[in-house]
C-alpha cells in the first residue's frame, strides 16, 4: 500500500551549486536518455536525499497500512476471505521489507528508518490514519486505496532508480491480485443483502474524503517539482495521478450501484478530466501533521511493537559462541 | 471403520489448527522484526489451510460446511487443546507453543501419512512441505534464542515451564482411542506422544534451556471434550463477528 502525495523536502538550490558541474550533466544525461541509476553511481546529495525520504515514506506505509486491514484478519467472514486477507496483508509486510532495503542502497539503515517513523520524523500515507469501524471499510482499502497506489506505483517504477524500480516491479505484480481481492469482496457486498450494501455505502462516505487526499494536493508548478520531475523522481502531478484513478475506479463504483459522496463529481466531456468539489485540504495538513483520527494510535503499535521485540533483535546480534562447556 | 472416532480424530486436529493459526495471525504487523511477521502470517494461513481441509473432509462424512462448523460454534464445541487457545504473550511465549506445538503436529501427520482413511493419508503427504518448514522455523529460532543472551534464555525457559503442561493436553485422549489404533486410522496419542519428548528433547538439549522431567508435569486436559479456558470464547466472538451479522449472506 502506499499513498502519494508525497511531501517532499524543500529544495534549497544553492544546494545543487556545491555540486560538479560535470557529473550533473552526465548524470542528468543518463536519466534523460532513461537510464537507470544504480547504488554505486554518481549522484547529487539532492537527488539521493529525496529519493530516501520518499522511498522510505512509501515503506513506512505499507507496514503502518498493514495495521488497519491487519485488525480485520481475526474478523475476516470465512475461510476464503480469512486466507486471502492474511496473505494480502503480508504481502504488504513483505512490500515494507523490500522498500528499505531498496532505500538502504542509498546509506540509511533500518532500524534509523524505523525510528524516525516511530519518533514522528519521517511521514507515511494519510489515509492510514482513518479508522476501519467495519468490514466494508477494510474492503474499500483492499480495493480502492490498493487502486490508488498501484496508479503511484505504476508510475515511479518508471522512474531513474534502479533499485527502487526493481522493487516496484515486484510489488505491482502483486497489488493486482489484492486489486481483484478487494474488488471480489466489494462486488459481493454490493450484490448482498441491503445490509451488506448499507455497510459498503457507509464505508465510501467515510473514505472518499481521504481518498481524494491519498494523491497529495494539487502541485504548484515550481522550480521544486520542475528537478523532481527531470530527474524521473517525481513521475507525475498530484493531480494527473488523482485523475487517472477516477478515470479509472469512478465507472467502477457507481457501475455497483453506489454513490460517491461528491455532488460536484463528474468527467468533463470537453477536457476528459474530472471535476470534483475541491477536497478539505486544511484537514489533509492537520491529519498529515499528527492530528488525525488514528495517527497516535498507529505510531503507539508500531513502538510497543518495537520495544517489545527489541530482546529478540538483541539476541540475533549475540554471538552463538557464548555456549560455556559443563566442567567434567 | 467408526466414524464416531473419525471425526472426533478430525475435529480436534481441525480446531488446533484454526485456533492456534488464528492466534499466529494476530502478530501480523507486530512481530519484533518483519520477518517475523511474515514467517507467523505464512504458518498461520497454512494452518488455517490444512484446518479447512480437515472441516471439508468432515463435511464428506456428513458434518456441516466449513463455514458454518468454525464460524458458528461455542467454545464448549470446540475440541482443540487448550495450549492453541491461550493468548499469544510475548514473543517467547508464542515461539514455545510454536515449537511445542508444532513439533508434535508434524509427527502426527507423519503417522497419518500410513493412515486407513485414505483421504486423511493423501492430506498427509500434500502438506509434508508446509509442516517440514515450520518445524525447521521452529526449530532454528529455539537453537537461536535459546543459546543466545541471558534475557533470551531465561524468557524461553520461563515460557516453556508455563506451556508445557499445556502442551501435555495435546495427547489427552479420547474415548475412541482403542478404535482409531485397531482400524490403522491412527497410531494413537501415547505413541505420538513418546516420539514428541524424544523430539524436543532433542532440540532443547543444543540450547542452554532445561526441559523438566515430563513424568513430574501434570497434562493440563479437558480441551478434547469441550472445557476451555476463558479466552476461547472471546476469540470465536471476534472471529465470528462478521460472519454472524448475517450467517446466511455470502460475503
Ligand atoms: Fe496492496
Ligand atoms: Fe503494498
Ligand atoms: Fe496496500
Amino acid at each position: 500500500m502506499y499513498g502519494g502525495g508525497n511531501t517532499f523536502e524543500g529544495i534549497k538550490t544553492d544546494s545543487l551549486a556545491s555540486e560538479d558541474p560535470v557529473q550533473m550533466a552526465a548524470f542528468e544525461a543518463r536519466i534523460a536518455r532513461g537510464e537507470k541509476i544504480e547504488p554505486t553511481d554518481w549522484m547529487p546529495q539532492l537527488y539521493r536525499k529525496q529519493l530516501i525520504r520518499m522511498i522510505e515514506q512509501h515503506a513506512h506505509s505499507e507496514i503502518i497500512g498493514a495495521l488497519p486491514e491487519g485488525t480485520w484478519i481475526t474478523r475476516a467472514p470465512g475461510f476464503k476471505r480469512k486466507m486471502a486477507l492474511m496473505a494480502k496483508v503480508q504481502d504488504e509486510v513483505g512490500h515494507a521489507q523490500l522498500l528499505y532495503s531498496a532505500a538502504e542502497t542509498l546509506g540509511k539503515p533500518r532500524e534509523q528508518m524505523i525510528d524516525d517513523l516511530i519518533n514522528g520524523k519521517s511521514k507515511y500515507s494519510n489515509v492510514f490514519n482513518y479508522p476501519t469501524f467495519t468490514w466494508a471499510d477494510c474492503c474499500f482499502i483492499s480495493w480502492l486505496v490498493d487502486a490508488g497506489a498501484i496508479v503511484n506505483q505504476l508510475a515511479n517504477a518508471k522512474g531513474s532508480y534502479g533499485p527502487y524500480c526493481r522493487a516496484l516491479d515486484r510489488i505491482c505484480a502483486e497489488e493486482s491480485f489484492h486489486l481483484k481481492y478487494g474488488h471480489h469482496c466489494v462486488i459481493y457486498l454490493a450484490s448482498g443483502t441491503q445490509n451488506q450494501r448499507d455497510l459498503f455505502q457507509e464505508a465510501l462516505n467515510r473514505w472518499w474524503p481521504p481518498m481524494m487526499h491519498f494523491f497529495g494536493p494539487s502541485d504548484k508548478i515550481s522550480a521544486h517539482t520542475e528537478i523532481l520531475m527531470r530527474w524521473k523522481v517525481k513521475m507525475g502531478t498530484n493531480d494527473d495521478m488523482r485523475n487517472q484513478f477516477l478515470d479509472m475506479y469512478v465507472p467502477k463504483i457507481w457501475e455497483l450501484g453506489f454513490t460517491i459522496p461528491d455532488p460536484l463529481l463528474k468527467k468533463n466531456p470537453e477536457t476528459g478530466t474530472w471535476e470534483y468539489t475541491e477536497p478539505d485540504w486544511e484537514e489533509f495538513k492537520r491529519v498529515i501533521n499528527g492530528d488525525g483520527p488514528c495517527n497516535k494510535e498507529r505510531l503507539q503499535v508500531r513502538r510497543i511493537a518495537e520495544e517489545r521485540g527489541r530482546w529478540v533483535r538483541e539476541a540475533l546480534k549475540a554471538p552463538q559462541d557464548k555456549y560455556v562447556m559443563p566442567l567434567a | 471403520m467408526n466414524n464416531e472416532a473419525l471425526k472426533e480424530l478430525l475435529y480436534k486436529m481441525a480446531d488446533d489448527l484454526l485456533i492456534l493459526g488464528h492466534r499466529n495471525s494476530e502478530w501480523t504487523g507486530l512481530g519484533p522484526l518483519l520477518e517475523e511477521d511474515i514467517a507467523f502470517s505464512s504458518m498461520a494461513q497454512d494452518k488455517i489451510g490444512q484446518s479447512y481441509a480437515l472441516y471439508q473432509m468432515l463435511q464428506t462424512i456428513g458434518e456441516q460446511e466449513p463455514d458454518t462448523a468454525a464460524f458458528t460454534r461455542t467454545a464448549n464445541q470446540f475440541h482443540n487443546c487448550q495450549l492453541v487457545e491461550l493468548p499469544n504473550g510475548e514473543y517467547d511465549f508464542s515461539l514455545i507453543r510454536h515449537f511445542l506445538f508444532d513439533t508434535a503436529d508434524a509427527l502426527r501427520w507423519q503417522m497419518l501419512a500410513q493412515s486407513a482413511y485414505e483421504p486423511l493419508a493423501q492430506l498427509a503427504r500434500k502438506i509434508r512441505g508446509e509442516l517440514r518448514y515450520h518445524t525447521l522455523h521452529a526449530n532454528t529460532w529455539i537453537q537461536q534464542l535459546g543459546t543466545a543472551t541471558d534475557e533470551s534464555i531465561s524468557r524461553l525457559q520461563t515460557s516453556l515451564a508455563y506451556a508445557l503442561p499445556f502442551a501435555l493436553g495435546i495427547f489427552e485422549e479420547s474415548p475412541y482411542e482403542n478404535d482409531v489404533i485397531s482400524s490403522g486410522i491412527f497410531g494413537g496419542e501415547q505413541e505420538l506422544k513418546i516420539k514428541w519428548i524424544k523430539k524436543i528433547d532433542e532440540i532443547i538439549s543444543q540450547t542452554q534451556l532445561q526441559l523438566p522431567p515430563i513424568p513430574t508435569l501434570s497434562p493440563v486436559y479437558g480441551g478434547r471434550i469441550g472445557k476451555h479456558t476463558g479466552h476461547l470464547q472471546p476469540l470465536l466472538n471476534e472471529m465470528s463477528e462478521v460472519f454472524r451479522i448475517d450467517p446466511s449472506a455470502e460475503w
